[in-house]
C-alpha cells in the first residue's frame, strides 16, 4: 500500500506586515520552500520551535491558508485555496486538531451538537442520523453516549481533546493534522490521547501530519520526521534516520536539549554536580 | 535543621459541592543547598501545598499542619505583616507564564526594581545597578537597554528569565519553581533549567521545583516527591526514584512515559491503578 495522500512541491508563504503609518510594510517568508510525501496510514510529524513555521504549515495543508507559492496536492489533485472554491468533498477528507481544547470547543454548544455540526454542514444526513453518527463517535474515542447533553467545561483537559478527535473524525476524513494534540495534557493523559490516535489510525487507515515540539512523543508514534527551522526544512527523512544519525546541527542541538530520563544520565548528572561542589 | 519543615499539611477548599481536599497529610522538608522536585499531574494538589507555604491562597482555603518552619519563622502563628517580611525576600516564587506573571502596564526595570525597593530599602542609583547585575545574572543581552523593555517586547524566554532575575534579587533562601519551563520551548526549557540549577549552586539556595514532566526531574532534582490527589506517594532520592520506584503510581508514570514504551501502545496511568488498586490499598 503505498498510495500518496499529500504531497507538497515547493510550499512558500509569506505575511506581509504593516510598518504602521511611515514605515514601509516588509514581507515575511514564514515557509520558505517545503516538499515532501506522504504515503497513507502514514504519519509524518514535522518538528520545531515556536515561530519556525510548523503551525503555518499546518494551516497551509488544513486548506485554512493558501500557500504563496508552490504546489499541494491531495490524493494527487493539485490544490490552491486562493485560486478555486474548495469543495465540500474536499473539506471532509482534510480536518485538524488543535493545541488547546479548551478554546477548540464553544463554551455554549452541547457536545452532540458540536459532534452534529460538521455533517449538518457538508452532508445532508437527517437529525435522527446526525445523532446516532455522533452517539457512535462518542464511544469510538472513548467516552459514552451520556456525554451527548454536557457542556464543554464539564469535562477535563484530556476529554476535551477527545471530543476535539470526534469531531474532526465525523466526516470520516482520510488526513488529519495535529497541531501540538497533547502538548497541553499531563503525561498519563497525553498517553492515553496517544494511544486512541494509534488506534483510530489502525482503524480508519487515517494519514496524520504531527505537528510537535516534544521529541520523545514524535518519536513514539511518527514514521516520518521533518525539522523545520526558520521556515525551512532542515532535515527530513525516516523516524530511524533522523534519530540514529541527525545531520543538521540544529536537530542535533534540538536532541541534546531534550531532557534524558534514563539512569545512567542522571547518573552522570549527579557525579558531575559532586565533582563541582 | 532544614530549611523549610512542614509537618502533616493538609489544605481544604471551601466548594458549593462541601469541603474539597487538595492537600492530605503532607510531610515535606528541604535543606539548604538542595533541588527537591515535586512531581504530580494536574489535581495532584503540588502547587496548592508551596502555595499554601507562600500564603497565597485564598480565603476559601483552610491551612492546617503540626507544624510549618522555614528558616526558624513559624509560618502558621506568623501575622500577614511578618509573613510579607519573608515572601518575596527570603522565599520567592517564579510561576508557569511568564507573560501573565509580568506586569504589562510596566517596564521590566521598574518591576525589578520594586522589589529591591520594598525589601531591600535601596536607592535609586543602587538599585539600578542591582537590576543590571541582576539581568546579567540570568543571561539578558544589553541589560541596561532592556529595563526600558515592556514585557510584550521580550519571547516567553526572555520573561521567564527577568521573573528568575525579580525572584532571586534579594538573595532568597528558599526559590520555589511552578512549572517553570512548561511553556517554553524544548531548546529554551534546557537553557531556563540550567540557569536555575546554576543560581542554586552559586547562591546556595535550596529549591523547590514543581513539574509534571519526569525529564525535568531527572535533569535536575536531588530528591523528589511523588504526588497524587493530594497524598505523597513516595519520597526518594532521584536515582532510586528512576532506577527503583517503590510506590505503583511512580511505575506507572515512568511507564507513561513514551521514551519507555514498548510495544505499540503506551501503558497508562489508569490501567495500572486498575490493576494495582485491588491490592496495594492506592486511592483512586
Amino acid at each position: 500500500m503505498s498510495e500518496i495522500v499529500l504531497e507538497g512541491r515547493n510550499i512558500i508563504r509569506d505575511y506581509h506586515v504593516s510598518g504602521g503609518m511611515f514605515g514601509k510594510a516588509k514581507a515575511v517568508r514564514a515557509v520558505k520552500g517545503v516538499s515532501f510525501t506522504l504515503e497513507r496510514g502514514k504519519t509524518l510529524a514535522i518538528v520545531g520551535e515556536s515561530g519556525c513555521g510548523k503551525s503555518t504549515l499546518g494551516r497551509i495543508l488544513t486548506l485554512i491558508d493558501p500557500q504563496t507559492s508552490g504546489e499541494l496536492l491531495i490524493e494527487g489533485k493539485p490544490i490552491n485555496i486562493a485560486r478555486d472554491r474548495v469543495t465540500h468533498e474536499l473539506r471532509r477528507k482534510v480536518q485538524i486538531i488543535f493545541q488547546n481544547p479548551y478554546g477548540s470547543l464553544n463554551p455554549r454548544q452541547k457536545i452532540g451538537e458540536v459532534l452534529g455540526e460538521p455533517l449538518l454542514l457538508n452532508t445532508k444526513k437527517t437529525a435522527a442520523e446526525r445523532r446516532d453518527l455522533a452517539m457512535q463517535m462518542l464511544v469510538k474515542v472513548g467516552l459514552g453516549p451520556e456525554h451527548y447533553n454536557r457542556y464543554p467545561h464539564m469535562f477535563s483537559g484530556g476529554q476535551r481533546q477527545r471530543i476535539a478527535i470526534a469531531r474532526a473524525l465525523m466526516l470520516s476524513p482520510s488526513l488529519l493534522v495535529l497541531d501540538e494534540p497533547v502538548s497541553a495534557l499531563d503525561l498519563s493523559v497525553q498517553a492515553q490521547v496517544l494511544n486512541l490516535l494509534a488506534d483510530l489510525q489502525d482503524e480508519f487507515n487515517l494519514t496524520y501530519v504531527f505537528i510537535s515540539h516534544d521529541l520523545s512523543v514524535v518519536r513514539y508514534i511518527a514514521d516520518e520526521v521533518m525539522v523545520m527551522y526558520y521556515g525551512e526544512v532542515v532535515e527530513y527523512g525516516t523516524r530511524d534516520e533522523v534519530f540514529s544519525n541527525p545531520q543538521h546541527n540544529y536537530t542535533k542541538t534540538l536532541f541534546a536539549a531534550t531532557p534524558k530520563s534514563d539512569v545512567a544520565s542522571i547518573r552522570a548528572r549527579l557525579e558531575k554536580k559532586k565533582a563541582a561542589a | 535543621m532544614a530549611l523549610l519543615e512542614i509537618k502533616n499539611l493538609s489544605v481544604g477548599f471551601d466548594t458549593s459541592a462541601g469541603l474539597f481536599m487538595a492537600v492530605q497529610g503532607i510531610d515535606l522538608s528541604v535543606d539548604a543547598r538542595e533541588v527537591l522536585a515535586i512531581v504530580g499531574e494536574s489535581g495532584s494538589g503540588k502547587s496548592v501545598a508551596m502555595l499554601a507555604v507562600m500564603g497565597l491562597l485564598p480565603k476559601t482555603a483552610t491551612v492546617t499542619a503540626d507544624s510549618m518552619i522555614f528558616d526558624g519563622h513559624n509560618l502558621l502563628t506568623m501575622t500577614t505583616k511578618q509573613r510579607r517580611e519573608i515572601v518575596g525576600r527570603d522565599v520567592a516564587m517564579i510561576f508557569q507564564e511568564p507573560m501573565a506573571s509580568l506586569n504589562p502596564c510596566f517596564t521590566v526595570g521598574f518591576q525589578l526594581e520594586e522589589v529591591l525597593q520594598v525589601h531591600m530599602k535601596m536607592d535609586a542609583k543602587a538599585r539600578r545597578k542591582r537590576a543590571i547585575e541582576l539581568l546579567q545574572q540570568v543571561g539578558i543581552p544589553t541589560p541596561e537597554e532592556r529595563l526600558n523593555s515592556f514585557p510584550h517586547q521580550m519571547s516567553g524566554g526572555q520573561c521567564q528569565r527577568v521573573m528568575i532575575a525579580i525572584a532571586i534579587a534579594c538573595n532568597p533562601k528558599l526559590l520555589i519553581a511552578d512549572e517553570p519551563t512548561t511553556a517554553l520551548d524544548v531548546t529554551i526549557q534546557k537553557q531556563i533549567l540550567d540557569l536555575l540549577v546554576s543560581l542554586q549552586a552559586k547562591h546556595g539556595m535550596g529549591l523547590i521545583m514543581i513539574t509534571h514532566d519526569m525529564g525535568v526531574v531527572a535533569e535536575t532534582a536531588d530528591r523528589v516527591i511523588v504526588q497524587y490527589k493530594g497524598r505523597k506517594m513516595e519520597e526518594a532520592d532521584v536515582l532510586t526514584l528512576f532506577e527503583a520506584p517503590k510506590s505503583p503510581y511512580t511505575r506507572a508514570l515512568l511507564s507513561a512515559l513514551p521514551e519507555n514504551a514498548t510495544g505499540d501502545r503506551l501503558s497508562t496511568v489508569a490501567d495500572f491503578m486498575k490493576n494495582e488498586a485491588a491490592n496495594a490499598g492506592v486511592p483512586s
